[in-house]
């Protein structure tokens, strides 16, 4: 579904001082994956999530996805990829404050250009698959818990229903219960509903839940491997 | 982006500003309601001279003896101190210059008049019958001169409604009562409507009394003070006063125009002339209020950049769950816009309202036309979009990577 070739990003730090953050990196994932890809702080893994979520292009090698060469196209292009085919989910959750539940889910969809009938259904659906109750839905999004906000921002992925959703450390700033009710979400997404979920972490407790660990070192994949 | 959701989007984010959108929204208001009101004034006051102008009669020249020089001599007299402007002048404007409508010589000088008692020092008007319908006088008590009473030299005044009020009190009826003018007796006939303002020679305090008796009595000669001249056609203005001149400086025998004894006042000339004084001010008082317009545009700039730089994660965000450059820019431009039609329309508002107090409280005359509000309507929205789009490429240009990043 989705497959990189010889992606490398070098930032310009000034005159001979590149800094090389991923080299040559080779992979490719198909539909229905549940990947986790694990590495210390500075070690790539942000970059590599920002390309294959389009939002940052590489400075060589391609990425194709659904067969289609990403960096080919134009910012605008970039943008309906990223609105119809990938969902974020971030580590700080990034809900709009002073909004509520239902219109932090929506978003997407006023990008997406959906006409405004169809979208309580939407949210209604996404809502229901990451089993926030109901009677939440109503409240802005700064009244939740850590737990709660994190599955109305994975709603939020969901709702366009993508074919990629990347989570950047989504657990990185829960205590490890509620993580552990979002990893949950995650891998009954992946079970039910076949979404291919690429999971950003540091924490091998964490990448424990995939199916399939790449670690990432210095910019290089050093192992790639399923789990049983 | 469908449209519902960029207004939805707009207002849900001004309100969540709500002092500062108001603020910046004042701003505005007071940039277009000065301008409002200022342009107000300003075509008030064009409105107040051209109107003054026209009551003085319409299509009118004014034949004035100028200074006189006589053969040899260099020593040029003061203005208006010839006197070789005649009755006999005026006839033969009369009779030999086509597309005249009506021609009033008069005789003016200053007088003590007495009544009862009473007394008053103020200008006596020797006039023909034609002089009223020229200078569109009209009586508010009893009749002006008859034909008959100028030609039978009959002992009779009009009087205007101040010196009336000076000589008998206010509100009084004169009719048939006596006023003694250098120990001439009068008897008044009838008295003016007030005319109100007291410009070019139109004024409610003065005394009218037959050509003939003035010419007789007070000048002793008959030489002329003016001669009013009323053209038939507007486009006949520039003709005829230039043929009432070469007609005078042939009766008068002067070869040179530079010496002629007398000038002639054109209506049309001065109205244009008055006209582009008040217009000039009208753009000045314009100009001054636009520069609060301006700094009411720059409020906006600084809420906007204020407004995308608090936004920058929110922006990343949007962009990563798939805003095109385009629905941020147009977001950010439709939050200006929003705020400077609020503003504009209030503004507009307000301007009238101030429009109306200064004419009420200043005695101004103010005049708010449609013009002044589509102009102002129209600069409004064009500040929206101007100062707005700025700040709107900026929050389109993030890179969503930092934007997000961006604590």
């Amino acid at each position: 579904m989705l497959r990189c070739e010889n992606i490398s990003k070098t930032y310009l730090m000034g005159e001979d001082n590149n800094l090389t953050v991923l080299k040559k990196v080779n992979f490719q994932i198909e539909k229905g994956e549940f990947v986790a890809v694990i590495g210390p702080s500075g070690s790539g893994k942000s970059t590599l999530m920002n390309i294959i979520g389009a939002l940052d292009r590489p400075s060589t090698g391609k990425y194709f996805l659904d067969e289609e060469d990403v960096f080919s196209l134009p910012d605008d292009k970039l943008a309906e990829i990223r609105c119809k085919k990938i969902g974020f989910v971030f580590q700080s959750f990034n809900l709009l404050a002073r909004s509520t539940v239902l219109k932090n889910v929506m978003v997407p969809l006023v990008y997406a250009r959906v006409p405004k009938i169809k979208r309580w259904e939407m949210a209604k659906k996404a809502l229901q698959a990451v089993n926030l109750e109901e009677e939440r839905w109503q409240h802005l999004s700064n009244q939740l818990s850590g737990g709660q906000m994190q599955r109305v921002a994975i709603a939020r992925a969901l709702i366009n229903d993508p074919e990629l959703i990347l989570a950047d450390e989504p657990t990185g700033n829960l205590d490890s219960k509620t993580g552990e009710v979002v990893l949950k979400t995650f891998k009954q997404l992946n079970k039910e509903f076949h979404h291919t979920i690429i999971l950003i972490t540091h924490d091998h407790n964490v990448a424990a839940h995939a199916d399939r660990v790449m670690e990432i070192k210095d910019g290089e994949i050093i192992s790639d491997k399923k789990n049983n | 982006m469908l449209i519902t959701d960029l207004f939805g989007e707009t207002f849900f984010s001004l309100f969540a500003n709500k002092s500062r959108s108001a603020l910046t929204i004042l701003g505005i208001i007071i940039g277009i309601g000065s301008v409002i009101a200022m342009v107000s004034v300003g075509q008030g006051a064009t409105q107040n001279i051209t109107s003054r102008i026209e009551s003085l009669g319409t299509n009118l020249l004014v034949v004035m003896p100028s200074s006189q020089r006589r053969a040899g001599n260099l020593v040029k007299g003061g203005m208006g101190e010839a006197t070789t402007l005649t009755t006999d002048d005026a006839q033969a404007i009369k009779n030999s210059i086509e597309g005249i409508k009506a021609i009033a010589p008069t005789v003016s000088s200053r007088k003590q008049v007495t009544a009862k008692g009473t007394n008053t020092n103020t200008s006596i008007y020797g006039v023909d019958e034609n002089y009223f319908s020229i200078k569109m006088i009209t009586v508010d008590l009893g009749s002006l001169f008859s034909a008959s009473q100028i030609n039978s030299s009959s002992r009779v005044a009009v009087i205007g409604p101040t010196t009336r009020d000076d000589l008998f009190g206010e509100n009084t009826d004169p009719l048939g009562q006596k006023i003694r003018i250098n120990s001439q007796e009068f008897t008044v006939i009838g008295v003016t409507a007030s005319k109100g303002g007291n410009s070019v020679g139109s004024s409610d305090d003065l005394i009218y009394i037959p050509l003939n008796i003035a010419q007789q009595y007070f000048t002793g000669s008959k030489s002329l003070s003016n001669i009013n001249v009323e053209v038939a056609a507007a486009n006949q203005m520039d003709a005829v006063e230039q043929e009432v001149s070469d007609l005078l400086l042939a009766r008068h025998k002067i070869t040179n125009t530079d010496n002629a004894d007398f000038r002639i006042m054109n209506q049309a000339d001065m109205l244009s002339a008055m006209s582009s004084v008040s217009s000039t001010l009208t753009y000045l008082l314009g100009a001054i209020a636009g520069i609060s317009l301006i700094v009411g545009g720059i409020g906006i700039m600084n809420m906007m950049l204020t407004t995308v730089t608090e936004r920058t994660r929110e922006i990343g965000l949007r962009k990563s769950l798939g805003a095109k450059n385009s629905d941020i820019s147009s977001q950010f431009l439709a939050e200006s816009v929003a705020l400077t039609f609020i503003g504009g329309t209030i503004g507009i508002i307000a301007g009238w309202v101030a429009s109306y107090i200064i004419s009420a409280l200043a005695s101004m005359t103010t005049v708010v036309t449609l013009n002044s509000i589509l102009l102002s309507f129209g600069i409004s929205a064009l500040i929206g979009i101007v100062f707005g789009y700025w700040p709107a490429q900026r929050a389109a240009k993030l890179n969503p990577i930092d934007a997000l990043r961006y604590q």
